[in-house]
């Protein structure tokens, strides 16, 4: 091959490692993985120039499952260090990625202030709806009436509304997808990546296992048939008035990226020094 | 309590300045302190101040000496009151003797019960007055006057520093401090004896003046940190705030973090990315961050944080230090974690302390804490330029993985060659989970045993050099004093000031163990006296968890915030001789 010709074109198996998932069968994170495989062959960086870093939770697991660099980190802290890595390494491309109950629960706390920070990252929030490596308790985005042994009889609690709080919080991407739609999400996680600033998908992605009523959600998935909006009061509307199943992007907002600040001018640590010299 | 008496030091000359907040106590005294270094000496200027942002009392505590300083004064020579609200508050911090001269404003109203009982000479001085009749007048510089005239400091060295400090407030400002300062200057001399002003010649030798967390931002840009996570916290805020400043000027940054939970995992995500870094809190920050230096430790990822103590538990005393997260730092990670735990031992050794553990972190691929505490923090000294130290051994990196390439392989050293994001060839997953030596989670004991070996032996293994502990007094002496962190100024006095044959050992490293090194140290030895600034003698527990000490031990210890002073060392070590 001569040194001039392009590189091959990527493919998304170049983006997936060897290593077998432990999800269940019919899990909807398989479907996850490939549309993130997708993406980043669209995307078109190599894999070692791409970081996945994710907290704790069937779905966090996906970091290894990928072709990339990857970390898998504790519970709930995803978001942080991603914020750290992309901030010292402005020239990877970052995603991060993991459950419902990592994410907004355990790690609620971040994901207001990453969307505030507003650090050029792409967060896939695989939403099923229950803490499924712990085999089945109600995480902040259950149903109240969702009955499980840690919480007889259902939580009462009204779920947790991601997409309006990350709208809310600044996020500058908001999409929802399904899982099981791969081109679907491939496109919405291209687009996020693409996108400056902080970008959020939940991709609503089936526990079989624990919740077997999800497989119903393929059927009840469908594009949102309305054009999108740089308004976030119209789109917070919008979200907060659909049936939860509207996917597409659902806001696209223009707002500048976390920029590091850095001087013009580099000095050296001596330079420092002069000013406790008296 | 002490019956031993203060130790005196010839040439040193200790003065407090008083008065409620916003009177501008802590100015004057860093304005006498700086002027005191231009003029050739060395000092010390500690804060007593309470607990409310603004108003309330403030007291600069200012010890100046000929000799470099790391600790307090246990006896003031000068107490100068700008009034006498809230004195009750500090003046356990400002001994005072027959020897000592208060000076007293006299519209500030009645001597205090506290004063006169001290046996102090009280002069008279009419602060406020004085300064009323300067335009701009104040009283804290007409104190500061009178306290450069009882130190014995050069005006021109005043007027320099107040030129300097003073700038950004205008010419006028100025003009009013340096006529305040000439006016309680001659005030103090018609009142009472002055010395002679210090002649001002120096070795030509550069002189810094910096507090222990500045020294401790610099020590982190010096051992090569560019990035770092801050969240806010008493009393570590001031290491984040330099850095703040100081590393966008170097090509770095930092980022404020939501809490502490946050700042951890970013530092350790830059560090992934190749980055060497740092964060910086206080004991309740460090127990937040406690889990993800677990995964620091697990996925060996450098990291550096700097515990700047106080007394605790819980919220505890925030502005006053204490010594009491040995325990935490020591034994507080989940799982067996092999970490690395230093301690400074001066406001000067805030600096090589900080960069030899941003080394140790990258060398070795673990975190490292840095035990410091308010004390150190937030006093601030004249020291000598840091030396730079030239550590040997970075973080040892895969710039050209091969296809075999493990993360986690399993070397002598238990070092394995780490790939930075970018680097072709090199990618795998950093974890917390347990691992094969090419990262892929493992729930195989022997995967389990062969990562802790090999995580254990890359710190058992290291060479930490003659750091790990500062060795003074008589080498041969049968008595030891043992101690570490800051408390090693107050023994360091106490062991300089005895003619009993002492040795002191101050430990610098305090895990991994040095139980070798330590028992080299102690060869000989048959009391020893351990000291430490916690209620329940931590270090003393410690030392019985990993060393065999010889002979007889006693612990002297103490919560704070009244911290050790020498001759309360030199009364425990003489009423056992």
């Amino acid at each position: 091959m001569s040194t001039s010709a392009q590189p091959a074109q990527l493919k998304a198996s170049d983006y997936k490692s060897d290593t077998k998932p432990v999800w269940c069968p019919g899990c909807g994170d398989y479907h996850v993985l490939l549309s993130i495989a997708k993406a980043l062959a669209e995307h078109g960086r190599p894999p070692e120039q791409v970081a996945v870093v994710s907290g704790i939770g069937c779905s966090s697991r996906i970091p290894a499952y990928t072709n990339c660099y990857g970390f898998h980190g504790v519970h709930g802290r995803s978001l942080a260090l991603a914020t750290g890595l992309k901030v010292a390494r402005p020239d990877l491309t970052t995603i991060v990625a993991g459950g419902d109950g990592d994410g907004f629960s355990i790690g609620g706390n971040h994901f207001l202030h990453a969307c505030r920070r507003n650090i050029d990252l792409t967060y896939i929030v695989m939403d099923n709806r229950v803490y499924g490596m712990t085999k089945g308790q109600p995480s902040p985005t259950t149903e109240p009436d969702w009955d499980s042994a840690l919480s007889p009889g259902g939580t009462g609690l009204r779920p947790f509304h991601p997409l309006v709080i990350a709208l809310a919080s600044g996020a500058n991407f908001v999409a929802r997808s399904f899982s099981g739609d791969v081109n679907g999400s491939a496109r919405l996680i291209y687009e996020a990546i693409e996108h400056p600033g902080f970008s959020f998908i939940e991709i609503l992605s089936p526990c079989v296992t624990f919740r077997p009523d999800e497989r119903e959600w393929k059927k009840l998935a469908h594009p949102a048939v309305v054009e999108q909006t740089d308004d976030p009061a119209r789109a917070a509307r919008r979200i907060m008035t659909d049936d939860g199943f509207n996917t597409g992007v659902l806001y696209r907002g223009s707002r500048k990226p976390f920029q590091a600040h850095t001087e013009s001018v580099e000095a050296t640590v001596t330079d420092l020094e002069k000013d406790f010299v008296l | 309590m002490v019956s031993h008496g203060p130790i005196e030091r010839p040439g040193d000359h200790v003065i407090a300045i008083s008065g409620s907040g916003g009177a501008g106590a802590i100015t004057a005294g860093s304005i006498l302190l700086d002027a005191a270094a231009k003029s050739g000496r060395y000092g010390l200027l500690t804060r007593s101040v309470g607990p409310q942002i603004r108003g309330g009392e403030a007291a600069a505590l200012v010890r100046l000496s000929d000799r470099p300083l790391s600790c307090g004064a246990e006896k003031f020579d000068t107490l100068i009151a700008m009034d006498w609200r809230n004195i009750d508050r500090f003046i356990a911090e400002i001994p005072l003797s027959q020897d000592s001269t208060v000076i007293a404003d006299p519209k500030a109203g009645d001597i205090p019960d506290a004063i006169s009982q001290s046996g102090a000479t009280v002069v008279e001085i009419p602060l406020q007055a004085l300064a009323a009749e300067i335009d701009n007048g104040r009283p804290n510089m007409v104190a500061l006057g009178a306290a450069a005239a009882l130190a014995g400091i050069p005006s021109d060295a005043i007027i320099d520093v107040i030129g300097k400090k003073l700038e950004a407030k205008g010419s006028a400002v100025i003009e009013a401090g340096i006529a305040s300062v000439i006016t309680g200057g001659a005030a103090a001399a018609d009142a009472m004896p002055c010395p002679p002003a210090h002649d001002g010649t120096r070795d030509g030798a550069e002189r810094w003046v910096i507090s222990g967390n500045e020294a401790a931002g610099l020590g982190a840009v010096r051992g090569g940190v560019r990035f770092a996570a801050a969240y806010p916290i008493t009393p570590a805020t001031e290491i984040l705030e330099w850095l703040a400043a100081g590393l966008p000027k170097l090509g770095g940054t930092l980022v404020q973090a939501e809490d502490e939970l946050a700042s951890i995992n970013m530092v350790i995500g830059a560090s992934f990315g190749g980055t060497p870094s740092l964060t910086a809190t206080s004991g309740p920050g460090l127990a937040l961050m406690i889990e993800s230096l677990g995964l620091a430790t697990a996925s060996e990822v450098p990291v550096v944080v700097v515990d700047v103590m106080r007394g605790g538990p819980s919220t505890g005393i925030p502005t006053k230090s204490e010594q009491s997260d040995l325990n935490i730092a020591v034994y507080g990670f989940h799982g067996d974690a092999p970490h690395v735990v230093v301690a400074p031992l001066s406001v000067s050794d805030c600096v090589f302390t900080t960069s030899w553990a941003v080394h140790l972190a990258e060398a070795m691929q673990v975190p490292a804490i840095v035990l410091s505490d308010q004390f150190l923090g937030q006093a601030r000294a004249v020291i000598d330029r840091p030396a730079d130290v030239a550590f040997i051994g970075r973080r040892e990196i895969a710039a050209q993985p091969a296809n075999d390439y493990c993360r986690y392989a399993v070397t002598a050293s238990g070092v394995s060659p780490m790939a930075i994001p970018g680097t072709a060839g090199g990618r795998y997953t950093a974890d917390g989970l347990e691992h094969s030596p090419s990262g892929n989670p493992s729930s195989r004991g022997e995967d389990h045993a062969a990562q802790l070996d090999k995580r254990r032996n890359k710190v058992d293994g290291f060479d930490y050099g003659s750091h790990w502990a500062d060795l003074g007094g008589d080498a041969d002496a049968e008595t030891a004093v043992l101690t570490w962190g800051s408390t090693a100024a107050a023994a360091n006095e106490a062991v300089s000031a005895t003619d009993m044959p002492v040795r002191l050992i101050a430990m610098r490293l305090l895990s991994p163990p040095q139980t070798d090194q330590l028992a080299a140290a102690l060869a000989g030895v048959k009391r020893i006296l351990i000291v430490d600034q916690s209620h329940s003698g931590q270090f003393q527990r410690y030392l019985r968890a990993f060393y065999d000490l010889p002979g007889e031990t006693r612990s002297l210890h103490r919560a704070g915030p009244l911290l050790f002073g020498p001759s309360e060392i030199l009364q425990a070590l003489e009423e056992w001789s």
